[in-house]
């Protein structure tokens, strides 16, 4: 299990070929990588990121070990940014390995529902006419962890 | 203990932290203190339901008793992923 929280990019590739190669007798890897996209009222800028250092980590092993015991998988990786970022730039990754794919893809969707809602992070979005505001949890987000 | 505020709760506030001297029971308790405090606070905590709550670092609830607890954190609904 790894779990990092930065402020610099990551590489998706090198980090999915090394989590592959790590990963023995797993028959199915599922990686999800989160991207920032543009605001929905405008042209944006920059997406700043705000997180609670003293809890994100903390925060983000307990939802991994969560996926790791619920789950038949044999690892499990979150990697998160904070900082400014621009549009196109990777926010986030998980990667999930088990012997068989749907053990993959429902922990790797566990684990997209749970760090959207419970993981300290939070993002403002600067729009180009400098404009700025908090991007708002959503209700569906909060109604997306009742399925688990 | 120290007090955490983040994103729009720290914007309406004015600062990241500070260390506050109470003897609140609950978290509630602390809530009515700083509100009656200044009126960024009262702006900052006006809706609690808009509000969430960490103690020493773990998601807690507002009716959470604060004996012992070192760190408290007021911030909104998170927004990762």
């Amino acid at each position: 299990m790894q779990v990092t929280v930065q402020d610099v990019p990551f590489d998706v590739g090198a980090v999915t070929s090394e989590f592959t190669q790590g990963a023995k007798g797993a028959g199915a890897i599922v990686t999800f990588t989160g991207v920032v996209r543009d605001a929905d009222l405008g042209a944006m800028t920059v997406m700043e990121i705000e997180h609670y250092p003293g809890m994100t980590q903390k925060a983000l092993e307990k939802i991994a070990a969560e996926a790791m015991d619920r789950w038949s998988l044999t690892d499990a990786l979150v990697i998160h940014r904070y900082g400014r970022l621009v549009p196109g730039d990777q926010i986030m990754m998980v990667a999930t390995a088990a012997r068989h794919r749907k053990d993959a893809f429902e922990a790797a969707e566990f684990l997209m529902d749970y760090l959207k809602s419970r993981a300290p992070f939070w993002k403002k979005e600067i729009l180009d006419d400098g404009r700025a505001d908090w991007v708002k949890a959503k209700k569906d987000d909060e109604d997306a962890l009742k399925r688990w | 203990m120290d007090v955490l505020y983040f994103a729009w709760v720290r914007e309406r506030i004015g600062l990241p932290r500070e260390k506050v001297e109470t003897t609140a029971a609950t978290v509630m308790d602390l809530v009515q203190e700083l509100k009656a405090r200044e009126e960024r606070y009262e702006a900052a905590f006006a809706d609690i339901s808009a509000l969430r709550v960490a103690l020493d670092q773990e998601l807690s609830e507002f009716d959470a008793p604060l004996a012992g607890v070192r760190e408290v954190a007021f911030f909104p609904p998170m927004t990762g992923g």
